[in-house]
This record gives C-alpha cells, sequence and structure tokens, in this order.
C-alpha cells in the first residue's frame, strides 16, 4: 500500500480534563507527583467491585446556556475541558485568522451521551414502555451529538464529523484532520475525544471479565484488567506559522491498521499493532531510533499488553523507554488517543517521562523497557499507540518544531 | 476533490444491488417497494456471523459488491464506514438488560456495540489489515463518509471503499429517533482514473446555499429523507443515468451537510 509522508501541523493550542484534574497545570502536577486519580467506584448505583476515574462536579454543571439541548454528562464534560487553558481564547483568534467555516472540527467518543438513554430506559412508561419526553437523542445519544455541541460552543462552521472506533476514536481525528486540511477543505482543526462514564462500558467490559478491582497495573506480572476513566481533551491543529517557536510541538506521523484477527481481542502478535507503529514512522520520516519516549495503550489487561510489547519489541528492540499513563487517568476509551498526545506533547514541552503507576513487578515475559519511575531528560520525538475494540489500530508521531 | 468510482454496492427497501437498481433509479423500470433483501455472505466464518446484526450484514454485503467490479483485492482497500447510529436492535438490548436487576450485558452484545463492529467484522472477513475508520455525523452521515473516503484517496494516493449503512432503532429509541428503512451503500473510490472507472467526482464544499438535490420518484424520495444512508440516492441516481445513457449529461448534485454547508458534486462520464 502506498502512503505518503505527512505534512507537519502544529498543535498550536491544547487542553486536557482528566480525573487528575481540569487543565494542563493539574495533569502535569499529577503526572510529577506520580499521583493517580483512580477511586473505588462511586459511580450512580453501579454495583461493581472496581475503581475508576470519575471527574468530579460534572453531575451539577450546566452545559452552555442556550444549548440545554445538548445536555448530558458527555457534552457537560466537553464544556468543562473546553473552558480550560484559555483554549477558546484561542479558538477565537483562529477563527478571526481563518473565518469560522474554514476550521473543521474532528473528534472521538465510543460513548457519547448514551448515559442518558441508560437512564431513560429505567423511566419507561410502564403502560406504552415510552420513553420520558425529556429525553433527547439527537443532543445526548447519537454519535455526533459532540462534536455538534463543540461546534456550537465555539461558534464554527466548518466540515465536522466524529470518529468512533472504540478506544482509538480520538487519535484517528488526528489522521482525518491532517486529510481535511491538506485536501483544503479547512485551514486549520480542533481535533479531540470526550468519552464520560456510563453503564454500558462499566458493565460491558466486566462482562468481558476486563475490569481490574484494583486500579490497573499495565505491564505488571500480576496485570488483571482495565480501570475506565472519563476525560475531555481539545487540540487546534493547524499549518506552521513561518515564523513558528521552536519549542512548538508538531504532529509530524499518524499510523492506522487493522487487526483483522478478533472483536475483542488484540492480534496475539501484535501484527496490527506494529503495522501502525511503521506507518506513522514513515509518515514522520523517522527511524526507529529517533523515537526518545512511547506512551502505550497499555490498558493492563493481559492481552494488550503482551500485544503491544511484541509490537513495540519489534520495531524498536528493547531499549527506547516506555510507559502507559493508565495508571494514573484509568482507560480513557474514546477520549485515551487525545489524552495520550497531549501528554506526549507535555513530555516534549517539559523535558520528562511519567514513570507508570500501581504497577510493582513488570512482566518479565514483555520485553520492553517499561518505566517506573519519571525520568527528566531532553525529549524530541514520542510516539503514542491507540489499540481499540474491533481492531483499530492508530499510533501517532509528535516532535518539536526545531531540534 | 476529483475522484473517481470504481464500483458501486446498493441494498436497500426494493433495491437489490447495482444492476437491478440502475434502472429503477434512471426510472426506466417501475420502483416496486418491498422488504429489504441483504444477500448473504459466507466471508465470515459461521460462529462470527451468527452474532451478527443488520448494520454488519449490510456492510459486508455493500462492501463485497462493489469491490468485486472494481476488481479490487479487499484486503489492501482501506475501508470507510459511516452510519448515524451503528446497531439499535443491539443497543436496545443492552439498555433493557442495564435497566433489570442484575444488569447482566451479554460480552458479545458488548463488543457489538462499539460504532466500528462493522468495520471490525469486515477486517476480519476480507483479512484485511489496511486502515479503517468509522465516522458519525447524524443526518449527514454519508456525506461525512464521502468526504472522509475521498480527502483519503488524495492523502494515500489509493484506492478507498466507503460503505455507509443505517437500520432503524426499535421501540421506545425509535419513536425519538424515527427513521424506518434499513440501506446500505458502498463506493469504491480512486484517486486516478482507471479501465474500471464508471464517473469522475468533482467533489467541493460550498455555503451557496442551494436545495438540496431531491428523488423524482415520491417512493424513493421518502426512503432518502428518512435514512442517513440513503441521502446517497441522488448520487446513484446520477451514476445510473450515466451509465444507462438515459442522462449524459454532467450535472451537479447538492447535499446538505451541517452548519450552513453543502457538498456539491458534478458527475461526469469518463
Amino acid at each position: 500500500m502506498e502512503r505518503n509522508h505527512l505534512h507537519p501541523l502544529q498543535l498550536s493550542a491544547f487542553t486536557l480534563s482528566t480525573p487528575l484534574g481540569a487543565g494542563l497545570s493539574a495533569t502535569l502536577d499529577a503526572l510529577r507527583a506520580g499521583r493517580t486519580g483512580l477511586k473505588r467506584c462511586d459511580f450512580l448505583d453501579v454495583d461493581l467491585d472496581t475503581c475508576i476515574g470519575r471527574i468530579d462536579g460534572l453531575e451539577q454543571m450546566p452545559v452552555r446556556a442556550g444549548l440545554a439541548a445538548y445536555d448530558c454528562r458527555n457534552n457537560r464534560l466537553a464544556q468543562l475541558g473546553l473552558e480550560q487553558d484559555n483554549f477558546i481564547a484561542a479558538v477565537s483568534a483562529a477563527r478571526q485568522r481563518y473565518g469560522r467555516e474554514r476550521i473543521g472540527i474532528f473528534l472521538g467518543t465510543s460513548t457519547s451521551g448514551i448515559l442518558d438513554s441508560e437512564l431513560a430506559y429505567r423511566q419507561r412508561d410502564p403502560e406504552t414502555g415510552a420513553l420520558p419526553k425529556s429525553f433527547n437523542y439527537a443532543g445526548s445519544h447519537s454519535c455526533y451529538s459532540v462534536a455538534d455541541y463543540v461546534q456550537q460552543v465555539l461558534d464554527l462552521a466548518g466540515p465536522a464529523m466524529v470518529v468512533s472506533t472504540a478506544c482509538s476514536s480520538s487519535a484517528k481525528v488526528f489522521g482525518t484532520a491532517a486529510r481535511m486540511i491538506q485536501a483544503g477543505l479547512c485551514d486549520a482543526a480542533i481535533v479531540g475525544g470526550v468519552d464520560s462514564l456510563c453503564l454500558t462500558t462499566l458493565y460491558g467490559f466486566n462482562s468481558l471479565e476486563l475490569v481490574s478491582s484494583r486500579p490497573c497495573r499495565p505491564f505488571d506480572a500480576d496485570r488483571d484488567g482495565i480501570s475506565i476513566g472519563e476525560a475531555a481533551g481539545f487540540v487546534l491543529l493547524e499549518k506552521a506559522a513561518s515564523k513558528i517557536d521552536p519549542d512548538s510541538i508538531m504532529l509530524l506521523g499518524v499510523g492506522e491498521s487493522s487487526d483483522a484477527y478478533h472483536m475483542s481481542t488484540p492480534h496475539p502478535e501484535g501484527a496490527g499493532a506494529q503495522l501502525a507503529i511503521q506507518a506513522a514512522l514513515h509518515a514522520a520520516g523517522l527511524a526507529a531510533g529517533d523515537i526518545d519516549y512511547i506512551n502505550l495503550h497499555g490498558t493492563g489487561t493481559k492481552s494488550n499488553d503482551a500485544a503491544e510489547d511484541k509490537a513495540v519489541f519489534n520495531v524498536f528492540g528493547g531499549a527506547t523507554p516506555c510507559s502507559s499513563t493508565k495508571g494514573a487517568t484509568g482507560h480513557l476509551l474514546g477520549a485515551a488517543g487525545v489524552t495520550e498526545a497531549i501528554i506526549s506533547a507535555l513530555c516534549i514541552q517539559h523535558g520528562f517521562m511519567p514513570g507508570g503507576l500501581n504497577t510493582e513487578h513488570i512482566d518479565p515475559a514483555l520485553k520492553s523497557a517499561y518505566l517506573l519511575k519519571n525520568k527528566q531528560q531532553k525529549i524530541n520525538f514520542v510516539l503514542s499507540n491507540s489499540l481499540g475494540f474491533g481492531g483499530s489500530n492508530c499510533s501517532l508521531v509528535f516532535g518539536r518544531a526545531m531540534r | 476533490m476529483k475522484v473517481f468510482v470504481e464500483g458501486v454496492g446498493i441494498v436497500g427497501p426494493g433495491l437489490n444491488g447495482w444492476q437491478a437498481s440502475q434502472p429503477v433509479l434512471a426510472g426506466t423500470v417501475s420502483y416496486v417497494e418491498a422488504a429489504i433483501a441483504i444477500p448473504p455472505n459466507d466471508l465470515l466464518p459461521p460462529a462470527e456471523r451468527r452474532r451478527t446484526g443488520i448494520p454488519v450484514k449490510l456492510a459486508l454485503a455493500v462492501g463485497c459488491e462493489a469491490i468485486a467490479q472494481s476488481q479490487r483485492n479487499a484486503a489492501e482497500l482501506p475501508a470507510v464506514f459511516a452510519s448515524s447510529a451503528g446497531d439499535g436492535d443491539n443497543m436496545h438490548n443492552i439498555f433493557d438488560m442495564l435497566a433489570k436487576n442484575g444488569r447482566e450485558v451479554s460480552p458479545t452484545r458488548f463488543h457489538n456495540s462499539v460504532h466500528n463492529a462493522p468495520s471490525g467484522y469486515w477486517s476480519i472477513a476480507t483479512k484485511s489489515m489496511a486502515p479503517t475508520t468509522s465516522l458519525a455525523c447524524f443526518d449527514s452521515s454519508f456525506v461525512a463518509g464521502l468526504i472522509e473516503a475521498a480527502t483519503q484517496t488524495l492523502a494515500n494516493s489509493n484506492a478507498v471503499v466507503l460503505i455507509a449503512y443505517d437500520s432503524p432503532y426499535p421501540q421506545p429509541i425509535h419513536e425519538m429517533r424515527p427513521t424506518n428503512a434499513s440501506f446500505g451503500v458502498a463506493l469504491v473510490l480512486s484517486g486516478s482514473k482507471t479501465d474500471r472507472s464508471l464517473a469522475e467526482l468533482e467533489i467541493s464544499i460550498n455555503r451557496n446555499n442551494k436545495p438540496g438535490t431531491s428523488i423524482a420518484n415520491a417512493e424513493l424520495e421518502a426512503i432518502r429523507a428518512d435514512t442517513p444512508a440513503a441521502r446517497s440516492l441522488p448520487l446513484l441516481t446520477a451514476l445510473s443515468n450515466l451509465s444507462l445513457h438515459t442522462n449524459r449529461n454532467s450535472g451537479e448534485i447538492y447535499f446538505d451537510y451541517i452548519a450552513g454547508n453543502q457538498l456539491a458534486i458534478a458527475v461526469r462520464p469518463c
């Protein structure tokens, strides 16, 4: 398959809200302190023995005035995320530069606002079976709802769509945005992801016996599953300015592939993940040895970590430092890709690699150079992996503008 | 953006494959409304096939039909999947279980609940490790898929298959999202002309505010207006007119997109 190099794009503004806190500085502080955002499950009346990454206060938080039709946990989380780090002001400035119809919106989500449907099914009319009249499908459950909401909040009018490929969703939006800008359909793009706690994912992953009772322990010999969390992350992507700050973060490569193996189990040799990693390196015009740090998908399931380790070892050998930040954030599903993209950007900006939390004994069967402690070091290039159900893989490469 | 259509797949109520549908869409054979008949597909192992719902069956049927015409190898083609809502029957069942004591969600139902389930089954069925993506854009999901597929052909200098499908929700969600038809459509698009090219499409996004193109036949127009994947019908009609020589004039068609945008497609003979 022929693939071309990517035209690098600048991450000219970004923001992240996860169980570690709202905004970049809360994220950075928690990563530096080695603090996890996971705690015992206290979400609604969920009766599972598990830990979750719940964002406090969403229950009381409104969506923006005038957009009540979009009120649901997922869009409240989107609103919380948009309000951090002066992101809305950065988008306003971009709107002045390009025009509102020239900025696209490409967001990933796996859950959308389906929590509203889950709760509405508890309130069906005993005689007719109807859902309560207050339920608004297009504003909550609909897979596109979050992009529609964010487009209105940001007063933009360019092309928009939602990518929903399970846990790779908000990594793949970087590829969509890059192609849209390259084709000239927009000059800049808001990419990101929003995923929120709901019963379908908690009970669903539990039914697959993929949920840990403890905070997840990626790459640990005794790892026994994921901890589910929720997050919102947004990035303003645009073509590099002619006078670029040398420390600007650039999207250099996107690589996508499919496992063609199983709906909920990764290819045991990590063959699909390996293809995605190699495609991302090729698109970036980099060799494996150029990568300073790898932010792993690292969910903490037996099968994911084993498969991903094989893929990483096959491409990089056992020397390149890598870790999963899911011990800190939990598995953010449709928001995992953008969360780890932004963490990758923070690693480059601040010259550090986050050690993986909760892991006590690295599985001796895993051969990659898994970091357990934070490490300070200049970083030029980071690769971030996202591997999802349905065998949907996406790797991203980020780098400093001038090395 | 200029792309070329190399293959078409279609299944909908009374629309049984591209060969049979062209004269119906071109108006030389009468449209007869009928229940949808999705052709069976034996690419998936029987154990996997039993687990799949209507969207997967629609996707496999139309994707394979379009790729066969293009004479390309499905295992090498990136695939773009577009659907407003995915598998509504499956989601209904999960919500039903979650509202009951015990909340016993079936593991198969859960992995089938992801929006990209059809693309996962597709890659297993076709043994394709090529990239796939799965998009949603409410009523404009087909349009979003077409944009994504076209930009992929240009960015990667490669052919792409676009597969769009939708099926109705059961009650009680149906009342809140009342689409009524099951419909699947696939297009193989390439960035350069080949001897299999059926038509050239010049695609652009504009804000000219022209009315979206409708279908002359009232029954087909009702399906188009109802079902997001069937929003493709004006394009399929233009392609039918080209191939059956009922109208060789290049025509512009307009699709409503989002936020005041329109997708305009100039359909030209090759």
